[in-house]
């Protein structure tokens, strides 16, 4: 069996390393564009702010993939031919294969903005683009970012750690809040802003301008505000990475549309991770999943298809973190920014404002929902456990002490969580 | 890399503090070379006075912004500058700190100016004159304490961090410089306290033990305290909280490995190869060290007579190459290049017996939590001992390494909260995460 992966990505790799555990005569390569070997896109940040090398975020070393027998090879995939079951590189060459994994991850949204594609002006996705911002950013000394969401505040972190000072444009009336509640989007937003972020709510893009018709020299705001930067980053999300599959006959939306084994319209052609758009789906679910963690299950559930298991993908309950400059953010289960009418929510906060405990929970039956942590780490089998056993409000303060995860001799916090509640209930 | 301190941008709070910190330690260097040289003797009190004075208050000057910035661990710029990613700064330190250390224990008269600066405080604790071990164990002692302030700046968003630097600031300043110096005040033999057997070797040598009990009931309890440590403490205390209790907690290698060797411990190498080396070399060291106090064990109770000589040699040799050799010159000098605990994954005979009990028989681990980790490599990145946490962690099971030694920082720099160290049941202590 002669399988080839598009992409060496978390999904590509998870893909291939899980079909050579489970076959020891497919041959195996995987095709990428971006970088001979797979590392780690969660990382990119951290080579920026020189918390760690390029060699450093590469999960295994250079001889994994020659012991393992997966070939790697750099190019860019052209086109593909589902009559021939062929792909060609951009070097001509022409490659056959038996199943085709497209994992081809995600390009950086555009939205054809005047000056976009001047100097200066750049999203962040990939190791060209961190790049790119390394000539960008050398010698300036103000950064405009717009969005609100987690590329932005890491472009935020990384640029402050070069002291230049940062503006974000957020659309939003607080940060991220399109994912997060009120309170959580607050605490966040006032973090950023104690480390020098300026923070512009309710604000969009209108203009970005130029002197030397060469690089960003100022952008204007909405509200005809003018604001002076010498790099503008673009965080406005991503989409799909698949111009290349135009007219090849794979079905097309947004992203590569599959069924739950992952299959496209094509047989032996499967799409996986960024790329992937699910055809049907469950309600409140997104049909494209962006996340690091979505890529690696998706990546295993693959490699059991094409290793003849076939196996429904299923993301269990919803899980995801972030690290918003100092405050690490964890959440189990689906919490939403405003809670339905069949819910209730129960928040606390730290008098200090940097940690923070929501759970959500079924006003009927009091069965939890999900949870926010911020400041606090919690056990993910804990917080699975009680989501899928639908405990109840009351047992899952009671016993809080049981997820715990913050390090030894850290303050036990769920004692004034408890104590909060059972207040509350007084009250 | 580029140079940023070129940046237009608005130079950080801290450079000026910096660079006053700086300037004081170059002081407190250039007296102390001043001393060497033989003012050390005639003004023993004026250079003691300086090089004290001066690379205390620059180590804490060079401390202040840590302690400004909002709490949060930041290795910013750590594999940029040239003092930290074995640059020529790094290269210069480290040729600096294995000069020092080949001078103090096979040319010391070139210190003697230095050795008298410390008479001083050498007299005031000890009643007698210094000597380079004097001198040595001073330096050290400074250094730990003036670099654990640093440490505790960076790291005090994490207690753990915290208290185990207080805790190894302590063990160093009390238990392996006042008391050992206050012990031979008093006339009594002096003794480490912090210190046992295979590490400290010759604690179990029959010379140490018989010149122990012949001076009197406190050396009867240096022996008895030696041989509990050992024997008994050790097992337990690390079948209930894993090497780190020692390693990290009280050990003085490990004190000066976590404050001093701190900017540099990202500079362990990670590779299978050296895992595979280090696993040869610290056992090797381990059986070289039984075997020279098994030798030594026989031919005093065989009264010399079978192997004469030889295991004196043997011991001799031990001494030099393992105690002069491994742990000091290239244990410590070589700090800006390999990474900070060279000598304790490589060479030391104590972590060698702690890691086997750490990995067959304890309760300690690195729990990884659940499919959280983005495999960043932050965690093997700062691991001292070379450890690749992130394989480990990327696949869901725990850390359950011999050469772990607890510091912490894995859980500490990881931007998931993925890793804690925990001592929990022995009990499926392998179990990795599965999704259900």
């Amino acid at each position: 069996m002669n399988i080839i992966i598009i992409g060496n990505g978390i999904t590509g790799i998870t893909c291939a390393r899980n079909i050579r555990k489970k076959n020891s005569d497919a041959t195996i390569t995987v095709i990428s564009e971006e970088s001979k070997h797979f590392y780690s896109r969660t990382a990119l940040m951290y080579i920026y702010m020189g918390h760690m090398k390029y060699e450093n975020t590469k999960p295994y070393e250079d001889w994994f993939w020659s012991k393992n027998r997966i070939n790697l090879i750099q190019a860019t995939v052209n086109h593909l031919n589902t009559e021939d079951k062929s792909i060609q590189l951009d070097d001509e060459r022409i490659l056959n294969y038996d199943k085709l994994v497209l994992a081809t991850g995600s390009i950086s949204n555009k939205f054809g903005f005047p000056g976009e594609d001047l100097n200066g002006v750049q999203a962040l996705y990939n190791l060209q683009d961190l790049q790119k911002m390394e000539k960008n950013t050398s010698n300036i000394s103000s950064a405009v970012i717009v969005g609100g969401g987690l590329i932005g505040v890491e472009m935020a972190e990384m640029l402050h750690s070069r002291n230049i000072s940062v503006t974000m444009l957020i659309r939003e009336n607080a940060y991220w809040a399109n994912a997060l509640p009120q309170e959580e989007a607050q605490l966040i937003g006032n973090h950023l802003q104690k480390h020098g972020i300026k923070l512009k709510f309710n604000t969009e893009l209108k203009e970005i301008r130029t002197i030397d018709q060469l690089s960003v020299h100022s952008i204007v705001t909405q509200q005809d505000e003018t604001i002076y930067c010498q790099f503008l980053g673009i965080t406005t999300g991503v989409k799909p990475n698949i111009n290349f599959l135009k007219n090849s006959g794979i079905d097309i939306e947004k992203g590569i549309v599959v069924n739950e084994f992952l299959e496209t319209n094509i047989p032996d052609i499967f799409a996986a991770g960024d790329c992937a758009q699910f055809r049907f789906i469950k309600t409140g679910e997104a049909p494209i999943e962006q996340l690091w963690y979505t890529g690696k299950m998706q990546g295993e559930t693959l490699a059991n298809t094409i290793c003849g298991n076939k196996t429904t993908y299923d993301r269990g309950i919803w899980f995801n973190s972030a690290k918003f400059f100092d405050l690490e953010f964890q959440t189990y289960g689906k919490v939403l920014p405003e809670i339905t009418h069949e819910q209730e929510s129960f928040y606390w906060e730290h008098e200090n404002g940097k940690i923070s405990f929501r759970a959500n929970y079924n006003r009927s039956d009091r069965s939890i929902i999900g949870f926010n942590f911020i400041g606090i780490r919690f056990r993910q089998v804990i917080a699975e456990h009680w989501i899928r056993e639908q405990k109840q409000i009351e047992y899952v303060i009671d016993n809080l002490k049981q997820g715990w995860f913050d390090p030894e001799f850290s303050d036990s916090h769920y004692k004034k969580i408890a104590k909060s509640f059972n207040d509350n209930l007084i009250n | 890399m580029q140079d940023h301190s070129l940046s237009l941008a608005k130079p950080s709070e801290g450079l000026l503090s910096q660079k006053i910190g700086a300037s004081l330690i170059a002081a407190a260097i250039l007296c102390a070379i001043i001393a060497a040289f033989g003012q050390g003797e005639t003004q023993s009190v004026l250079f003691f006075g300086l090089i004290i004075v001066f690379s205390v208050a620059g180590g804490m000057i060079f401390s202040i912004p840590y302690f400004k910035e909002i709490p949060g661990i930041k290795n910013n710029g750590i594999m940029h500058s040239p003092a930290t990613n074995r640059g020529g700064i790094a290269w210069g330190i480290g040729i600096l700190m294995t000069g020092f250390y080949i001078i103090l224990y096979w040319f010391p008269n070139y210190l003697e100016g230095l050795i008298r600066a410390m008479d001083p405080l050498s007299i005031i604790l000890r009643n007698k004159a210094s000597d380079q071990w004097f001198l040595y164990g001073t330096l050290y002692t400074l250094a730990v304490i003036i670099m654990g302030i640093r440490f505790i700046g960076k790291y005090r968003s994490n207690r753990y961090q915290v208290l185990r630097t207080l805790s190894v600031m302590f063990f160093q300043l009390g238990f392996a410089f006042l008391i050992p110096a206050f012990l031979l005040k008093l006339n009594q033999p002096e003794f480490y306290f912090s210190y046992f057997w295979p590490l400290k070797y010759s604690y179990l040598f029959p010379n140490d033990i018989d010149y122990l009990i012949q001076s009197g009931n406190i050396g009867v309890f240096m022996v008895f305290w030696g041989l509990v440590m050992t024997f008994i403490a050790t097992p337990i205390l690390t079948y209930n909280y894993g090497k780190r209790w020692y390693c990290s907690w009280v050990c003085g290698c490990g004190a000066l490995a976590e404050t001093l060797g701190d900017p540099y411990r990202q500079n362990s190498n990670k590779s299978l190869q050296a895992w595979k080396v280090e696993r040869w070399m610290v056992h090797s060291v381990l059986v070289f060290v039984v075997l020279t106090t098994a030798l030594l064990w026989l031919n005093s109770w065989k009264n010399g007579t079978i192997l004469g000589d030889a295991s004196g040699l043997f011991s001799q040799c031990y001494g030099f190459l393992i105690g002069s050799v491994f742990s000091g010159v290239i244990g410590t000098g070589f700090y800006p290049i390999m990474g900070s605990r060279i000598w304790c994954r490589f060479g030391c005979p104590m972590a060698a017996i702690l890691g086997l009990f750490q990995r067959f028989k304890s309760k300690f681990r690195i729990t990884t939590n659940g499919g959280q980790c983005i495999s960043c490599g932050n965690c093997s990145t700062y691991c001292e001992m070379g450890i690749d946490v992130r394989a480990y962690a990327q696949k869901g099971e725990n850390i359950i390494r011999a050469s772990c030694v607890g510091c912490g920082i894995c859980s500490a720099v990881c931007p998931r909260g993925v890793l804690n160290l925990e001592n929990l049941a022995e009990e499926g202590r392998f179990e990795s995460y599965k999704r259900q």
